[in-house]
């Protein structure tokens, strides 16, 4: 991606927040879409809402873009209270790139442009849509109409007409939906760019490696907020620390290795001979446990933390969740 | 209301439109057919004959009648089948500007071919016949044409929009705008035929009507079905 600078929308000084959001109730009818979701979301944050199909987060952009009104709860959107009144001006601040991209195909991508210039009443047209055509490397597809475009090209057109109103906070709902991994992983650069450039972005996704990779932080929702912050600290929640051990042959005595190691929780042994030993900080526990290891004359293959990917941290949450309503049902 | 999201609709619908092989197709094929059918209907009326030149001329009344109406059923619907309503809605135009640049762009094509239309057909008379031309010129048909057109391509686009705001398929807005537009030209055209008295009061009871109905329509029928929610969701009303 070339080095284009876009510069975010100036932040509203009257809130310490690009988004606040609290209690936010959706419903259709009997259909609780979202509950009481409660968050925040700080300026030139990248906050990825996780969630299996159905779980809202599409009706969560939705209502806090101002094209559902909230069934319940409050939300403070680029600084404006989200209310009927303030939707002309909140869409003003903001910029949604909605799943499907939803261009004009009989229109030029330049054509395209300059039809949401028009609607974001924008000055300085032709320089903005060179600004953002440069950024979302589109500059010699300008001429193009959008219906010979590629499904990654066109998402690209998507992303710069999101970009084209200089937005304070951009909604992005399943960016790389329906792309190859070399379109997705063109849309990832082009995310990356402008989380270095401090656009405040809310991303919703259900590809797990793409949250882990682009969002500061993330929020897990299956209709409620099941929880949220830094994918680390979701791994330290709801994970033990766990050390695995490799040997070449097994251990004589493994308990009286392990046992009186500093910070150890328990341990076992799987049934490929590595030893999974829970603990509580790694950095205490594993020296201890390379000594003891040499002690007891182990041929010790590798000692390793395991790491819990953010994909555990949502399964283990989504079980959760289905173990619920087995239970309630 | 700001004129800048306007123009952006209005632009948009006519780049549009130039590109929509089967758009143009029926923008272009209306005005012949119906001034063609009214041409030949004078001009085949024997030089014998003293009045009723006009009459023909309603003809053209379809115009403003059917033309407007399979532009508008697609405005909103069609927007949502290819999926381009999420996006506009998402910007900061007002649901007022977005069907008033809609209108606007149905609206203007419409006017100017009938009035093409109806010029055109003036002129071929007093070339070819002109006794007929005075006769036609001077007959409250032609008044009829060139004062109702407005009126009844605004009640044919805001009913089309307002089916297109509401239904789920554009072959059924399109179906359903048409069947209503021809709701008023059928009472002028008992009007002109002498069904309903025929007199200038009675002609101008029924513009002003019609003139009421439009205003109705579009500051408060149109905007009350333009429900943003039910557009993006899809759900029922």
């Amino acid at each position: 991606m070339k080095d284009t600078h876009i510069s975010p929308g100036t932040p509203p000084r009257a809130s310490a927040h690009a988004l606040e959001v609290v209690g936010l109730t959706k419903r259709f009818g009997e259909r609780t879409a979202v509950s009481d979701l409660s968050f925040t979301v700080g300026h030139g944050e990248v906050l990825g809402l996780l969630g299996p199909n159905g779980a809202g987060k599409t009706t969560t952009v939705r209502t806090l873009g101002t094209l559902l009104v909230p069934s319940a709860g409050s939300a403070l959107v680029a600084g404006l209270p989200l209310t009927p009144e303030n939707g002309v001006e909140i869409r003003r601040r903001i910029s949604i790139m909605p799943e499907s991209p939803g261009l004009y195909l009989r229109l030029t991508v330049t054509e395209n442009l300059e039809c949401f210039a028009g609607l974001y009443e924008l000055p300085n047209v032709r320089e903005r849509i060179d600004h953002v055509l440069r950024a979302v490397n589109l500059t010699d597809r300008a001429r193009d109409l959008c219906g010979s475009l590629s499904k990654g090209l066109r998402q690209r057109v998507g992303l710069a007409r999101a970009l084209l109103s200089d937005p304070q906070l951009l909604f992005l709902d399943e960016p790389t939906s329906g792309l190859d991994p070399v379109g997705a992983r063109e849309v990832h650069e082009l995310i990356d760019g402008l989380r270095e450039r401090g656009v405040t972005i809310f991303l919703t996704t259900h590809r797990l490696e793409e949250a882990e990779r682009l969002c500061d932080r993330v929020a897990i929702i299956n209709t409620t907020l099941r929880t949220i912050g830094r994918p680390d600290e979701l791994r330290d929640q709801l994970f033990k620390r766990t050390i695995v051990v490799r040997t070449v042959a097994p251990l004589s005595e493994p308990e009286n290795v392990f046992r009186e190691l500093p910070g150890i929780e328990g341990w076992h042994e799987d049934a490929s001979g590595a030893y999974f030993l829970t603990v509580t900080d790694p950095k205490v526990t594993a020296p201890e446990l390379t000594r003891a290891l040499v002690r007891a004359g182990a041929d010790v293959l590798g000692i390793t933390e395991s790491l819990h990917s953010l994909e555990d941290v949502y399964l283990e949450l989504m079980d959760s969740d289905g173990k619920t309503d087995g239970e309630s049902s | 209301m700001n004129w800048t999201p306007i123009r952006a609709i209005l632009q948009k619908e006519f780049k549009d439109y130039r590109r929509n092989p089967s758009i143009l197709t029926a923008i272009a094929l209306m005005p012949v057919i119906f001034f063609g059918v009214a041409l030949g209907i004078i001009l085949a009326l024997p030089a014998s004959v003293t009045s009723g030149f006009g009459l023909p001329l309603l003809y053209l009344l379809l115009i403003p009648t059917l033309m407007p109406s399979q532009t508008a059923a697609y405005s909103v619907i069609g927007e949502r089948e290819q999926g381009t309503l999420e996006p506009v809605l998402t910007t900061p135009i007002r649901r007022e500007e977005f069907l008033f640049g809609k209108a606007l762009a149905s609206l203007i094509p419409t006017l100017v071919l009938t009035y093409i239309a109806l010029g055109i057909l003036a002129a071929c008379l007093a070339v070819v016949q002109p006794h007929k031309a005075r006769v036609v010129l001077g007959s409250p048909e032609f008044a009829v044409i060139l004062l109702f057109s407005p009126l009844l391509a605004g009640w044919s686009i805001w009913m089309a929009t307002a089916i297109s705001a509401r239904t789920r398929d554009v072959r059924a807005a399109q179906g359903f705008a048409s069947v209503a537009g021809l709701v008023p030209p059928t009472v002028i055209a008992l009007i002109a035929f002498g069904i309903i008295p025929r007199s200038l009061a009675v002609w101008l009871a029924a513009g002003a009507a019609l003139l009421l109905i439009d205003g109705l329509g579009y500051w408060r029928i149109l905007p009350a079905l333009f429900d943003r929610e039910r557009l993006v969701t899809g759900g029922k009303p």
